[in-house]
């Protein structure tokens, strides 16, 4: 499906991705009276790719700014981005998505962006993150529809297949458009595909057949066509091809686009088992928000890929809701028979880990240091025997958010091939955040990376021009 | 009560509440995101506080045809019609013009029938105007009884609800920031203070909140000129018809002329808004009575404009008709939504914290 009867194939710029960083790029070009197309390649219906999913970026602010209290210096904003990436980071390009992250908040309301206090139950990122009125579908309209009064051309259904370069020029764009492959010939190039975590069969190349057990949090629509592409024709690459970001989601989600509602917040108050109904890691090691990806990464290493978070009654309210209810029983046995555990395994787990606990002070809100005395795997926090029937559980899976390689860029977004940089080829989003999230995640970086480098992409690709 | 409406409610709702991406635009959302589970009094509560500004399908990633098939304008809708059949009396009636709106536009055809009947049947011998057509007792013993009998069985169902969603005794403060919520029409403004999505889809107009108070300042204008008339009538023995620069007219005309546009707004945004984000029975029964309003508004204005002429008759039984008939159905017909909303809002303010059994 396309907005345009006709379709121009010479434009000034071209844009491959329909997400926020696309969608940025597009507006920012546009505005330099570029002819400017974009090419999504979901359908309408499910425009703008994982950042359809999100909630917020992060932003820098010296004084509040909007729903944002307080200040969050350049400064303090990258310690936290060196801590969890433990510095394995661009610090020039991070410095420049900080720096830039203020003024993109003003960029965004001035395009009908609109933002709202921090969610109830988020209230810890309340002075770092802008959370977005109505979500990231809510911010993807707002920018579709500028994009639409701007003049830019977008087309749905558009899959680019493949770009043809010549030492340092993109040449032509090739893309699927209602079962025919058109050929562009653009002035410039910019490229904000997103990654591959949807390509079931990349990931069993880094991951082995456990991938086929992963979930996929967001669109099924990156699978990184571009990206590999790009890849085998000499563009430099960035993050450990064999890396994901995977957390622990709610095992009963869709394959893909389950979004934010399929997270779990629940494992801390529990004991988590294997299909065996055996422990295999730390609960209560730290707060749940540093600690969601590595369960990621420890349930993909279960057989099947699958754990179950066991709590009971006492616990069921200390956490957000979740989107299905969980699986109930009224003793163990029942709850193991609901959960397909093995019931004797599961009651003697339970009552090993009961007899483990000791007297003390529970606080849900902080590490309350309540750990297991003489358990192995220890649980070190929040450890309150798990015996007030009913009994609930929920199963829980890899749930994969993004992937860490990438196009390798420089401090104007343009990328750089083994040939040097491109002459007319630029990247912005997830399918370059690699140059700057080396490992780890910071909430809400990744909408400001693709923000800043879009608006930064879009520049420098109509200056171009 | 538990209807497909509430099952359906609570399984979307829940969804929303593991997300809460929405909170932020309207006083529905915000009722949610305070609850851990939903009861069929509290869907009730929360259907009624929803506007069906439709920013919440518009924002959501799991709308059709994801497999969630998220709609919570319109879930919230079917909820609300159920709730108006649940709290009218009788019921029987209310299903059968939930069923059949059109039925509430063969009461009209009947009341039309019933008036011209009586003009010819029981011609007065004295009177002036139109009361030299129909006489004041004969009209007196026709609307009064036919607007205080339908609204005294409302208020029964009133009452319940008010029961139902956990009302306490109302204090002035709680009315008051009830009324600021109707008058300003909060929960249309996106939150943002943008407007709702009900006609330009993904964008944001006031567009919706204009017309609704274009009826809405019509209505009240048209109630003020109605009981301005009655006092005229009765402490100063001054019956109609009265001057243009009368009190029941000066206050009559501009109603009058308010709602009629404010209908026919009204009206044109309905034809754009997309059909399937409201319930489809819902949607008609609103549609008959935007033209009965209007219908009443107009042959009052017409009345007006054309009494001195040979039409006077015939304007005045088609304005008494769409008058009685707009009586009868006050039970049954949006009109019902003001009161429930007034209260559902009032609710609202009393602690934002709603009764759970759960
Ligand atoms: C559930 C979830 C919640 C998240 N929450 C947050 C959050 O709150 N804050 C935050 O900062 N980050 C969040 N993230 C990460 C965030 O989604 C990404 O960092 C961000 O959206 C990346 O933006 P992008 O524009 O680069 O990619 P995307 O938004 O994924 O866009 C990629 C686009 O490219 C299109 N595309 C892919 N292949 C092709 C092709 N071959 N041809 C044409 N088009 C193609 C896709 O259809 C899509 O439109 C979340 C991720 C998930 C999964
Ligand atoms: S309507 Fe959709 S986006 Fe909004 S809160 Fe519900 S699930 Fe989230
Ligand atoms: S339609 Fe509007 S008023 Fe109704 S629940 Fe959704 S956001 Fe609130």
């Amino acid at each position: 499906m396309s907005k345009h009867q006709t379709i121009n194939f010479q434009p000034d710029i071209l844009v491959v991705g329909g997400g926020n960083a696309a969608l940025t790029a597009a507006i920012t070009a546009r505005k330099f009276r570029k002819t400017v197309v974009v090419l999504e390649a979901a359908p309408c219906a499910y425009r703008g790719g994982n950042s359809r999913h999100t909630r917020n970026f992060r932003c820098m602010h010296r004084a509040p700014l909007g729903v944002l209290s307080d200040q969050y210096s350049e400064d303090e904003f990258l310690d936290d981005l060196l801590k969890v990436t433990r510095c394995n980071t661009n610090e020039t390009l991070a410095r420049i998505a900080i720096r830039e992250s203020e003024s993109m908040y003003h960029w965004m309301e001035e395009h009908g962006v609109r933002f709202q206090p921090s969610l109830s139950g988020t209230l810890s990122l309340s002075q770092t993150n802008a959370f977005f009125l109505g979500g990231g579908k809510a911010l993807l309209n707002a920018l579709y529809a500028t994009a639409e009064d701007l003049g830019v051309e977008l087309h749905y259904d558009a899959e680019v297949t493949h770009l043809v370069i010549s030492g340092t020029e993109v040449n032509d764009v090739y893309a699927h458009i209602n079962n025919q492959e058109l050929q562009f010939k653009p002035s410039s190039v910019i490229v904000a595909s997103g990654g591959f975590q949807a390509d079931i069969d990349g990931l069993c190349r880094a991951w082995g057949q456990a991938a086929r057990n992963f979930i996929i949090r967001g669109t099924p629509f990156n699978k990184g066509q571009v990206l590999n592409n790009l890849l085998q024709q000499n563009m430099l690459s960035v993050g450990d091809p064999t890396q994901c970001h995977a957390v622990a989601i709610d095992g009963r989600s869709p394959k893909f686009d389950g979004g934010i509602v399929t997270r779990l917040d629940c494992v801390p108050f529990s004991v988590v088992v294997n299909h065996k109904a055996e422990r295999f890691y730390d609960e209560g090691e730290d707060l749940w928000p540093k600690r969601y990806a590595i369960w990621g990464r420890l349930i993909a290493h279960q057989q099947d890929q699958i754990a179950y978070s066991i709590i009971d009654s006492q616990s069921i309210n200390l956490f957000m809701p979740s989107v299905f209810p969980p699986v109930r029983g009224d003793s163990i046995e029942e709850l193991a028979q609901n959960l397909a555990l093995p019931a004797k395994e599961l009651a003697k787990i339970l009552q090993t880990f009961n007899a483990a606990c000791r007297a003390g002070h529970f606080d849900p809100n902080c590490l309350d240091g309540l750990g297991t005395v003489g358990l192995k795997p220890q649980k070190s926090n929040w450890a309150r025997p798990i015996d007030q029937p009913p009994f609930y559980g929920y199963p829980l899976r890899p749930g994969v958010t993004f992937t860490y390689l990438g196009l390798k860029i420089d401090e104007s977004a343009r990328v750089e091939s083994r040939c040097g940089p491109m002459a007319n080829l630029w990247a912005a989003g997830e399918i370059m955040a690699g140059s700057i999230l080396g490992e780890g995640y910071l909430a809400g970086f990744g909408m400001t990376i693709g923000s800043v480098f879009g608006r930064i992409a879009g520049q420098e690709a109509a200056r171009h021009v | 009560m538990s209807s497909s409406a509430h099952n359906e409610a609570r399984r979307q709702l829940q969804i929303c509440n593991a997300c809460r991406y929405c909170e932020g635009y309207c006083a529905a959302f915000h009722s949610i995101t305070q609850l851990r589970t939903f009861d069929d009094n509290t869907i009730t509560h929360i259907a009624n506080l929803c506007h069906n500004c439709r920013g919440c399908f518009y924002a959501c990633q799991y709308t059709d045809p994801h497999e969630f098939a998220l709609n919570v304008p319109r879930v919230l809708s079917e909820v609300r019609s159920h709730t108006g059949m649940e709290y009218s009396w009788p019921k029987s009636i209310a299903r059968l013009f939930h069923r059949f709106p059109k039925n509430m536009a063969y009461i009209m055809i009947v009341s039309l029938a019933a008036i011209l009947l009586i003009m010819i049947g029981l011609p007065p011998t004295t009177g002036k105007g139109f009361y030299a057509i129909m006489s004041h007792n004969v009209m007196l013993t026709i609307f009064l009884p036919a607007f205080l009998i339908p609204l005294m069985g409302f208020t029964v169902g009133l009452r319940r609800y008010w029961r139902d969603i956990g009302g306490r005794s109302i204090r002035i403060s709680h009315l008051s920031e009830g009324l600021r919520q109707a008058a300003t029409l909060e929960n249309l403004s996106g939150g943002h203070g943008d407007g709702c999505n009900f006609e330009r889809h993904e964008r944001f107009t006031h567009q919706r909140r204009y017309a609704h108070h274009a009826i809405a300042c019509g209505f009240l204008l048209c109630l003020a000129s109605t009981l301005s008339g009655t006092i005229l009538h009765y402490v100063f023995n001054q019956p109609a018809p009265y001057p243009v620069f009368s009190l029941p007219k000066t206050l009559g005309i501009p109603g009058g002329l308010l709602i009629v546009i404010g209908c026919l707004w009204m009206h044109g945004l309905k034809k754009r808004a997309h059909p399937e984000l409201s319930d489809s029975s819902h949607a008609k029964a609103d549609d008959v009575f935007l033209w009965l309003l209007g219908l009443v508004a107009l042959s009052g204005l017409l009345l007006f404009g054309l009494g001195h002429t040979i039409l006077m008759p015939t304007l005045l039984a088609l304005h008494l008709a769409s008058v009685l008939t707009f009586f009868l159905l006050i039970p049954y017909s949006k009109m019902t939504h003001a009161f429930f909303r007034l209260l559902t809002l009032v609710k609202h303010a009393q602690g934002k914290s709603i009764l759970n059994k759960n």
